[in-house]
């Protein structure tokens, strides 16, 4: 485990969870599409990997929304990949849900182009869930540049938050 | 009685401009001219904005270094004594008067004089009313500018920018010192890229008020606007053509950020470049003939140009990996951009003839650049102590202001055209 216990019960608090705490590193808890395939012990009760309640349960890899990027780049990196195989495969069985995704920049560099930045990341999750066969309807790619931060601190690990693309869903109204 | 009236309407026209940007001068050119403007005769009447706006305005230039020549007014046709003005340093002398005129408005006159030469260089009349003062002002600025320099003054023009408090985002109007501002958009979403029509009536901005960027076309007097553009995607980046009939926009709705034309109304699409990346923030050459922008086709983010009625593009910078937000001088001989030198993003200018490049601040996050219509100054974004302020640098590098609003972010500067 990467976080002690205390500082993980420590978040958990904080973000007034009431949800067990995500069996991170059991990828047989949410790998698998069937409830009943997931019986290996640790989960408390059975879930719906990728339905609606997955969009709200950390055990789901669909509770995963961003991919982040590379400075000045817009390839989706692999380690993202799982990300979104999880929302594809949620569009291919929820077909009448949509997605929106913005893509962000971060603050160096021009507005415009960093508004460009954002839209060629929104792009590129856009055509990797279109190629995972959800259909092109169903999603919709903007930008925000880099006008929306979620950190405004001028580091490394701040800009790399912002360098990211963000999957919204309507099925849990976030659009 | 008539006094107390005139000094309520000054009391008011005061408030007006409180929440106006605050111009710090943080360099100055090499030889500047010694002038001395005088008080005005009769100026008490309409108080001394007048005098102080022409001093403050010809100072900021960076040209030009005043000759102290206050507390003795001297009316626009007294006989000057030369020698005694040239004992006191100065090269040029103003001096005038202010009267009032039947109609309830005033009229000032004024004469400009060279001191070496012994010899009136002219002046000039205005009717005005108490609110056109600063008006009437720069004005005046513009004639002494222009008389003693050779080239336009830009004291009469005016900035638009947009001011970002919490929450908040205000795209404002002041003149060329900052003052005088006046808010044309307030919105709680992202307003960038203003762009000013030739003729100076209209801005094109880009309006995230919807949840996405729309290009929106508003005209100023009547404080009506309409939308330029509003395909699927986004829609960014707007360049009025030399025409004032035109704009260049970027658009997604094809795939990646790509330019298009359209007519300011909004029809008459037509794509001018195509490329599998990023092109972006278009700009014409003065005389309407190339579309200066920022393309990554190369694998990085540089300068190219194309004909304005499409053709091949042709790259323009061929240093650094990071080069962005061409804009061409109004003589069409340079282009000021922002590359990226270590780690910082300067705002740089390129000889078009020799390519020669010279990086003219020592700033980190510069952005924006727009040039003031004389091509004698470059205003644009920058951040100092973690606030976005906006700077003004001459071309030379030399002359160096900063214009900052207090408790607040400002950026996206755009330099309007000379009046008519």
């Amino acid at each position: 485990m990467r976080y002690s216990i205390p500082l993980l019960a420590a978040l958990l608090l904080a973000a007034c969870s009431s949800q067990p705490p995500a069996p991170e590193q059991n990828p047989a808890g949410v790998e698998s599409r069937t409830p009943s395939a997931t019986s290996k012990g640790v989960e408390e009760k059975p879930f719906d990997a990728y339905g609606i309640a997955g969009l709200k349960d950390p055990r789901s890899p669909l509770f995963k929304r961003s991919i982040y990027f590379d400075y000045d780049k817009y390839v989706v990196k692999d380690e993202f990949k799982p990300t979104i195989e999880a929302h594809a495969k949620f569009l291919v069985a929820n077909p009448q849900f949509k997605v929106l995704i913005q893509g962000n920049a971060d603050e160096r560099g021009s507005r415009e182009y960093n508004l460009a930045l954002g839209q060629k990341r929104a792009d590129a999750v856009k055509k990797s869930l279109a190629l995972l066969g959800a259909r092109e309807d169903q999603i919709e790619s903007v930008s925000l540049g880099k006008e929306k931060p979620v950190c405004t601190e001028s580091t490394e690990e701040c800009w790399a938050r912002n360098r990211r693309a963000d999957i919204l869903h309507s099925a849990t109204k976030e659009f | 009685m008539k006094l107390r009236y005139l000094l309520g309407l000054t009391a008011f026209a005061a408030s007006v401009a409180q929440a106006q940007l605050t111009v710090e001068i943080t360099g100055a050119g090499a030889n500047r001219m010694p002038i001395a403007v005088a008080d005005f005769a009769g100026e008490r009447i309409v108080s001394q904005a007048l005098t102080s706006v022409v001093r403050n305005d010809l100072e900021r230039s960076g040209i030009f270094k005043l000759v102290d020549a206050k507390g003795q007014a001297i009316p626009e046709d007294a006989s000057i004594s030369y020698d005694d003005w040239k004992s006191r340093g100065a090269d040029a002398l103003v001096v005038g008067t202010v009267g009032a005129a039947t109609d309830g408005r005033y009229e000032t006159r004024f004469r400009l004089y060279d001191i070496q030469k012994q010899a009136a260089l002219g002046g000039q009349g205005y009717l005005h009313t108490s609110g056109q003062l600063r008006a009437t002002a720069h004005r005046m600025a513009d004639f002494i500018y222009e008389k003693l320099t050779g080239e336009p003054g830009v004291f009469s023009t005016r900035i638009a920018y947009v001011v970002k408090s919490t929450g908040r985002y205000e795209l404002q109007i002041a003149d060329a010192d900052g003052g005088n501002a006046q808010t044309a958009l307030a919105s709680r979403e992202p307003i960038i890229s203003p762009s000013w029509s030739p003729d100076g009536t209209k801005l094109a901005y880009v309006s995230f008020e919807a949840k996405k960027p729309i290009v929106y076309v508003h005209d100023l007097a009547s404080g009506r606007r309409h939308v330029a553009a509003n395909f699927k995607g986004s829609n960014s980046a707007p360049a009025w053509a030399p025409d004032g009939k035109r704009l260049a926009v970027v658009l997604t709705k094809d795939g990646s950020s790509q330019l298009y034309l359209l007519n300011a109304d909004g029809s008459g699409l037509t794509r001018i470049a195509t490329s599998s990346g990023i092109d972006t923030e278009p700009s014409f050459s003065p005389d309407g003939q190339f579309i200066y922008f920022t393309s990554d086709r190369g694998g990085s983010p540089q300068l190219y140009r194309i004909p304005a009625g499409g053709g091949d593009a042709q790259r323009i910078t061929f240093e650094g990996s990071y080069n962005v937000t061409p804009r061409p001088s109004p003589d069409g001989k340079s282009v000021a951009y922002v590359s990226r030198n270590s780690g910082r993003f300067q705002l740089t200018l390129m000889d078009l003839a020799s390519k020669q490049t010279q990086i003219l601040t020592d700033s980190a996050k510069d952005e924006s650049p727009s040039w003031a219509p004389n091509g004698r100054m470059i205003i644009y974004a920058t951040e100092v102590g973690n606030r976005g302020v906006l700077a003004a640098v001459s071309a030379d590098g030399r002359v160096k202001q900063k214009l900052s609003v207090q408790a607040a972010d400002v950026r996206e500067p755009s330099w309007g055209p000379l009046g008519k």
